[in-house]
C-alpha cells in the first residue's frame, strides 16, 4: 500500500488512494455526505413542513403523500427525519468539533510546555475523565438548561463536548510528546522561535492523524449522546425534529397502529453512528500506516 | 508490585477529592431548588413563608462555602447526607438500587465476554474473509444501534409475539432466581451487545497485532502447532489490552444504563439518576455522581493492577 | 302450593334482579400502577395524586364523596352530621368503636389534633391547608364521639373540605409526641395496613381486621406499583401485571388496549376537573396591553384544536373557567361570545391579526414556558406554537423540567407559559381563586392586579342564595375572560382503564378521589 516508484507514476491524490485502499470507507463516506445534503438543503429536500400539524392524516402509514407515514400529530415522517440529520449532524459535528479542537489544544499545550501547567492540567483530565460520558453530559445539561441560538441548543453542543475533551487531550498529548522529544524543536527554541510557530508548524503535523480519527470517532459518539438526551428529554425540545426526540414521548404507544414511529428514527441514529464509525476505522487504518512510517 | 500499588493509590487520593469538589460546585449554578417541587409540584397552594421554612430544613439558606463544608465533611465519614426530596438517606437511596444496576452490569459483561471473545477471534484468525466482513459488520451494527432502541424493540417484539412482559418489579437473585433472571436478561441484553461489540473489535485488532510480531514468527518456524501458536502466545498477549477495554467499559455501564433503566422500568440508579435531576435534588446527584466516579476510579485501579500483574513491563514504567 | 309460590317468587326474584348485581368475593392481591411516587407520607403538607393514590387505602377523613351521587357528601368516620342555620357551627357525630391500626382508639380529640395542626401548623411542619382552613374559629370536642367546628364566616364549600381526601386522621396522642410524626410513618384508621415501601418499586398493604366498616375491605392486601413512564404502564396493563392504573390513559392508549384486550379491558370516560391554562406575564411587555393578550387568545382555535388534541391527548373539552358540564359552568353558546372561545377561526384570526397592529406588536417573537411532561403538555405547547404561527408570530417552544419550570413561574421569568389548574371537585370557589390579584393568590401566574375580579370573588364566596351566586360567577369569569389575563386552554377528559374483573371502583371527575380501595373486588 506505500506509494510506487519516485518519477514513474504520477502521484494520485489522497482522496483516490483512500478508495482504493478502502472501498468501504468510501462507501460510508458518501452516506454521510449523503446524510449532510439533506440536512443543509433540508428545506428544498425535504417533501413537506416538519412541523405542520394535520390531525386528519394521524398515524397514517407510508403511502404517496407520505413516504415514512405520520406521526400522532399528523406531522410527515420523513420531513422530520430529514430535518432531524439537520439537528443530528449538525449538533454532532459542532460537539465534536469543539470537543476535539479544545482537546487538541490544551493537550498540546500541555506537552509542550510540560512542568506544573502539565500536572495541573493532567490532574483535572484525570478528574473529568473519572465520569461516564453520559452522567457528566446530563449534570451539565441540567447546570446550564437551553439556550437556543439561530434555532440550534448551544448548551447541549457544550454539554456533549464536554466529556469529549478529557479523552480527546489524553491521546493529543500523547502523540504531541513524542515530537517534543525531538532535537529539532529544541533547534527551534534555541534559535529563538515562537512558542506559537513551533506548536504550529512542528507539532501540529504530527497530531493531525489522531485528531481526524477522533474528529470522526466522536461525531458517531455525538449523534448518540445527543439522541439519548432528547429520548431522556433533556436534550432536543420539541417541536424540533431529533431522531432520539421522535422515539420519546408516545411513539411506542403506537406500535401496533404505527410502527413506522419507531422503526425509521432508529434507523436513522443506527444509519447515521454506522456510517461514522465505518469511515473513523477506513481512516485509521489508512492514516495509521502512515503515521508509524 | 506492592510499590506500583502503592504509588496508584497515591495518585487516586487527589483526584477523588477534585471528583468531590467538581461535584458540589458543578450542581449550584443551577437554577431552581428542590423545595418548590415538592411543594407546589401538582398546583398546590403552598405561600413563600413555608417555602422558607422547608429551605432552612434542608439548610438551603446557608452560604455556599458553609454547605460545602458540611458535604466533605460527611463524605469523610461516609455519609453522604439525605435526599432532598425524600428526606431519607443518600446512602439508603442508592443502597436500595445498587443490586439491580451492578447485576444488569455484571450480566451485560458476562454476555458480551460469551459472545466477543469467540467472534474476536474468528474474525481475527480469519482476517480478509468473508467471515470476518460479517463479524465486523455485525459489530459495528453493534456500536450503532442505540441500546435504548434496541430496547425499545425487546419489549415491544415480547409484546406483539408473546404477548409477554418481564416482571415489573425487582426480586433479589437470591430469593427467586427465575423471576429475577426474566426480569434482568432483556437490559442485560440490550446492554451488553453493544458492549460485547467493543470488546470483540478491540480483541480483534490486538490479536491482528500480535500474530504479526516476531515471536509469533519464531514460533511457527520452530514448528509448533498453528493451535498452539494462537492459543499460548497470541491470546495472552491480546488479552490485556482487552482487558482494559473491559474494565472501561464496566464502569460506563453504570452511567449507559441511565437510557435503559428507563425503557425496561428498572428501579436503578440510572433512573434515580435521571429522576434526581429533574428534581434538582443537589444531595442525591451529588451521592450518585460521586458513587459513579469513585466505582469508576477504583475500576481502573482494578484494571491497571491486573494489567501490571499480567504484563511485567508496566510496573518498572 | 306454598312450595310453588316460593319457588315462582324466587324465580321472580331471580329475573328481576339487576344483571350484574354479584355478590363481591373476598380475597386476592391488587396490583395496580401509580404513575409518580409520593416523597413524603403527610397528607397535609401535599397537593398531589401521587401521595392520595399512595395513602389513601390507609387513612380515614371525616366525610368522603358519595361518588355514586357526586358531588354529594357522605359519611367517613363521621355518623352524622349537622350544620347551624346561620352555616357557622358545623358539628359531627363519630362512629363508636374506630381504631387505629395499632390498636389504639379513634375519638373526637384526633380529629380536633388533625384539624389543628392543618390550619395552624406547629413549627418545622408544612400545612397546604392552612388557607382552606382559615375560616375555622374554633373546634370543640364535648365528648369522645363529637366534634363541632365553629367559623369565622360562612364558606359554601365547607362541607366538601371536610370530604377532601388530604385530610387525613391522624392519631392526636402521636402529634403530640411528634408532629412531623405523619411525614416519616404511616398510622391510619383506613381499610389497609402499611406493610411495606421499597422506594422506586413499590408500596403494599393488607387488610386491616378490625376496620370500622364491618366486611370491607374485600381484597387481602394490594400493591402500588410505581411506573413513571406512560410506555411502561400500558405494557403492564396490557400484559395483565398490574389490573390498573387510576389517574388517566390517553385517548390512543384506550384504543390500543381496547384493540389488544377486547372485553378483558373496562374503560371508563368522565370529564375532569383538570385543565390547561395560557398565562400572560402583564409584567413584560408586550402583554401588559390587553389587545395584544385578546389577540394570541383569538389566534388558538379550541373547538377545532379539540377535535384533534382529544384524539392524541387527555384535552378535550372547551370550557371557561369553571369545568364544563359542572354545576356552576357557562352555558357553550355564551361561551361563544368571548374572544378566543368563538367558532369561526378565520374571523378571530383576522381580528388577531388587527389587534396587533393596532396594538404596534408587527413581528412579535416570545418564548413560550412549558413542562417536560408528555402528556398533555407537549401536544399543548405544539398546538400553541401552531395557533400562534398562523397569525405571523414566531414563538420558541421551551420545555423545563418541574423544578426550573416552577422557579421560572414563581419569579415571573417568562413571557407566556402553559399552566394547569388541578382541583378535586366543583367548588367555584376553588377553581376561581387562581383568578385573584396577584398579591391575594400567589398561584397567579400573570401577576395581575385587578381589583373588580377580588370584589366579585368575595361576594360569590359569601352568597347563599344560588341564582345569585350563578350571576356573580357569571360576572366575574366575564371579566377574567375578556381581560385574558390568563385563560383556559382546554379541559381534560378523563380514561381509566381498569381489567373487567377489577369491580367495585367507582368513577368520578377526580383523580383524586375514590382511592382508598375499599370495596374493591375481584372477580377471579
Amino acid at each position: 500500500m506505500t506509494p510506487v516508484g519516485p518519477a514513474t507514476m504520477p502521484r494520485r491524490g489522497p482522496l483516490v488512494q483512500f478508495a482504493r485502499a478502502q472501498p468501504l470507507g468510501v462507501v460510508a463516506l458518501l452516506v454521510i455526505l449523503a446524510m449532510a445534503f439533506a440536512g443543509i438543503f433540508a428545506e428544498l429536500v425535504a417533501p413537506l413542513d416538519p412541523l405542520d400539524i394535520d390531525f386528519a392524516a394521524m398515524l397514517g402509514a407510508p403511502s404517496a403523500t407520505h413516504w415514512a407515514g405520520t406521526d400522532a400529530f399528523g406531522r410527515d415522517i420523513l420531513s422530520r427525519l430529514i430535518y432531524g440529520a439537520r439537528t443530528a449532524l449538525s449538533i454532532g459535528f459542532l460537539s465534536s468539533m469543539v470537543g476535539c479542537t479544545l482537546g487538541a489544544a490544551i493537550g498540546v499545550a500541555s506537552a509542550y510546555f510540560g512542568g506544573r501547567i502539565d500536572d495541573v492540567i493532567q490532574r483535572i483530565t484525570d478528574i473529568l475523565l473519572s465520569f461516564p460520558i453520559v452522567v457528566l453530559a446530563l449534570v451539565v445539561v441540567a447546570m446550564l438548561g437551553r439556550k437556543l441560538v439561530l434555532g440550534i441548543d448551544l448548551n447541549l453542543i457544550v454539554a456533549i463536548a464536554i466529556p469529549i475533551v478529557p479523552k480527546v487531550i489524553r491521546v493529543v498529548r500523547a502523540a504531541a510528546l513524542t515530537v517534543r522529544e525531538m532535537p529539532y524543536v529544541d533547534a527551534a527554541r534555541a534559535g529563538g522561535f515562537s512558542h506559537a510557530r513551533i506548536i504550529f508548524r512542528h507539532m501540529a503535523p504530527n497530531v493531525a492523524a489522531p485528531y481526524l480519527i477522533m474528529l470522526t470517532a466522536y461525531i458517531a459518539q455525538a449523534i448518540l449522546l445527543e439522541a439519548s438526551l432528547s429520548f431522556l428529554g433533556l436534550g432536543v425540545a420539541e417541536p424540533t425534529p431529533s431522531w432520539g426526540l421522535m422515539l420519546a414521548g408516545n411513539a411506542s404507544d403506537f406500535y401496533r397502529e404505527a410502527p413506522w414511529m419507531i422503526l425509521f428514527p432508529g434507523f436513522a441514529i443506527s444509519l447515521a453512528v454506522f456510517a461514522f464509525n465505518l469511515f473513523g476505522d477506513s481512516l485509521r487504518d489508512w492514516l495509521d500506516p502512515k503515521l508509524r512510517t | 508490585m506492592l510499590r506500583y500499588l502503592v504509588r496508584r493509590l497515591a495518585q487516586v487520593i487527589p483526584t477523588l477529592l477534585g471528583v468531590a469538589v467538581v461535584t458540589f460546585f458543578m450542581l449550584r449554578i443551577v437554577p431552581g431548588d428542590i423545595v418548590e417541587v415538592k411543594l407546589r409540584g401538582d398546583g398546590g397552594n403552598v405561600s413563600q413563608a413555608q417555602i422558607e421554612v422547608e429551605r432552612k430544613r434542608l439548610g438551603l439558606d446557608q452560604p455556599l462555602p458553609v454547605q460545602f463544608a458540611s458535604w466533605m465533611a460527611g463524605l469523610v465519614t461516609l455519609d453522604l447526607g439525605k435526599s432532598m426530596w425524600t428526606g431519607n438517606g443518600v446512602a439508603e437511596e442508592i443502597g436500595l438500587r445498587l443490586e439491580l444496576s451492578l447485576q444488569v452490569a455484571v450480566m451485560a459483561t458476562m454476555i458480551a465476554i460469551l459472545i466477543a471473545v469467540p467472534l474476536g477471534t474468528l474474525s481475527a484468525l480469519f482476517m480478509g474473509t468473508w467471515i470476518d466482513y460479517a463479524i465486523r459488520m455485525v459489530t459495528i451494527a453493534g456500536l450503532a444501534v442505540p441500546s435504548f432502541w434496541l430496547g425499545m424493540l425487546v419489549i415491544l417484539g415480547l409484546l406483539y409475539l408473546f404477548n409477554w412482559l418481564p416482571p415489573i418489579t425487582f426480586t433479589s437473585f437470591y430469593k427467586d432466581p427465575i423471576a429475577n433472571l426474566s426480569q434482568l436478561i432483556w437490559p442485560a441484553l440490550a446492554v451488553g451487545y453493544r458492549y460485547a461489540a467493543v470488546v470483540a473489535r478491540m480483541i480483534r485488532s490486538s490479536i491482528i497485532e500480535v500474530l504479526k510480531e516476531d515471536y509469533i514468527r519464531t514460533a511457527r518456524a520452530k514448528g509448533l502447532q498453528e493451535r498452539l501458536v494462537v492459543m499460548r502466545h497470541a491470546m495472552r498477549n491480546a488479552l490485556l489490552p482487552a482487558i482494559t477495554v473491559i474494565g472501561l467499559e464496566f464502569a460506563f455501564l453504570i452511567g449507559g444504563l441511565v437510557v435503559t433503566e428507563q425503557v425496561f422500568n428498572l428501579n436503578g440508579i440510572g433512573r434515580l439518576f435521571v429522576q434526581a435531576i429533574g428534581r434538582n435534588d443537589f444531595t442525591l446527584i451529588q451521592g450518585i455522581v460521586m458513587t459513579i466516579a469513585v466505582t469508576f476510579i477504583f475500576t481502573n485501579l482494578v484494571v491497571d493492577l491486573l494489567y501490571a500483574a499480567l504484563d511485567p513491563r508496566i510496573r518498572y514504567r | 302450593m306454598k312450595f310453588a309460590r316460593f319457588l315462582a317468587v324466587a324465580v321472580g326474584l331471580a329475573l328481576v334482579a339487576p344483571a350484574g348485581a354479584q355478590t363481591p368475593k373476598r380475597g386476592g392481591l391488587f396490583n395496580f400502577a401509580i404513575t409518580a411516587e409520593t416523597p413524603t407520607y403527610d397528607c397535609h403538607g401535599t397537593d398531589t395524586f401521587a401521595a392520595i393514590h399512595f395513602l389513601a387505602p390507609f387513612y380515614s377523613t371525616l366525610l368522603q364523596f358519595d361518588l355514586d351521587n357526586f358531588p354529594a357528601v357522605k359519611g367517613d368516620l363521621a355518623e352524622s352530621w349537622q350544620v347551624s342555620a346561620d352555616q357557622l357551627t358545623y358539628s359531627f357525630k363519630l362512629r363508636p368503636d374506630i381504631a387505629f391500626h395499632d390498636g389504639s382508639k379513634l375519638n373526637s380529640a384526633d380529629v380536633k389534633a388533625t384539624y389543628e395542626r392543618m390550619r395552624q401548623p406547629p413549627q418545622g411542619v408544612v400545612s397546604a391547608r392552612q388557607a382552606t382552613f382559615a375560616d375555622i374559629d374554633a373546634i370543640e370536642t364535648p365528648d369522645a364521639q363529637t366534634v363541632i367546628f365553629e367559623l369565622k364566616a360562612v364558606n359554601a364549600a365547607m362541607l366538601e373540605h371536610f370530604a377532601s381526601p388530604w385530610n387525613c386522621i391522624y392519631s392526636a396522642a402521636k402529634l403530640a409526641e411528634d408532629p412531623s410524626f405523619p411525614s416519616k410513618t404511616i398510622l391510619g384508621s383506613g381499610p389497609f395496613r402499611f406493610t411495606e415501601h421499597v422506594r422506586g418499586s413499590h408500596v403494599s398493604g393488607v387488610r386491616f381486621e378490625r376496620y370500622f366498616r364491618a366486611g370491607l375491605p374485600y381484597l387481602d392486601g394490594f400493591k402500588g406499583v410505581f411506573m413513571l413512564q406512560p410506555a411502561a404502564m400500558l405494557n403492564a396493563l396490557q400484559g395483565g401485571q398490574v389490573l390498573a392504573e387510576f389517574r388517566t390513559v390517553s385517548p390512543a392508549e384506550r384504543d390500543r388496549l381496547r384493540q389488544t384486550m377486547n372485553d378483558r379491558i373496562r374503560l371508563e370516560e368522565r370529564s375532569w376537573t383538570l385543565n390547561l391554562m395560557v398565562v400572560f406575564n402583564t409584567e413584560k411587555k408586550p402583554f401588559d396591553d390587553v389587545r395584544v393578550r385578546q389577540a394570541l387568545n383569538l389566534a388558538i382555535d379550541r373547538w377545532g384544536g379539540s377535535q384533534g388534541l382529544s384524539r392524541a391527548s387527555v384535552l378535550r373539552d372547551v370550557g371557561g373557567a369553571v369545568r364544563p358540564g359542572s354545576p356552576f359552568a357557562i352555558d357553550p353558546m355564551e361561551l361563544e361570545k368571548f374572544p378566543g372561545f368563538g367558532r369561526d377561526i378565520r374571523a378571530a384570526r383576522a381580528e388577531a391579526q388587527r389587534l396587533l397592529r393596532e396594538a404596534g406588536v408587527g413581528n412579535l417573537s416570545f418564548k413560550l414556558l412549558n413542562r417536560t411532561i408528555a402528556q398533555p403538555y407537549t401536544p399543548a405547547g405544539i398546538f400553541l406554537v401552531d395557533a400562534w404561527r398562523q397569525i405571523g408570530v414566531t414563538v420558541e417552544h421551551q420545555q423545563q423540567e418541574t423544578s426550573p419550570y416552577l422557579a421560572a413561574m414563581g419569579s415571573g421569568n417568562f413571557d407566556i407559559a402553559v399552566d394547569f389548574s388541578n382541583l378535586f371537585m366543583d367548588e367555584p370557589s376553588l377553581g376561581l381563586a387562581k383568578y385573584l390579584s396577584f398579591d391575594l393568590a400567589p398561584d397567579n401566574r400573570s401577576r395581575a392586579i385587578d381589583r373588580e375580579l377580588d370584589g366579585l370573588f368575595a361576594r360569590q364566596q359569601r352568597e347563599r342564595d344560588v341564582p345569585a351566586r350563578m350571576a356573580l360567577i357569571r360576572q366575574f369569569e366575564a371579566r377574567a375572560l375578556t381581560q385574558a389575563y390568563q385563560v383556559p386552554l382546554l379541559w381534560w377528559h378523563r380514561i381509566v382503564a381498569t381489567h373487567s374483573v377489577v369491580k367495585g371502583w367507582r368513577m368520578s371527575p377526580s383523580h383524586n378521589l375514590g382511592q382508598d380501595l375499599a370495596e374493591i373486588w375481584l372477580d377471579q
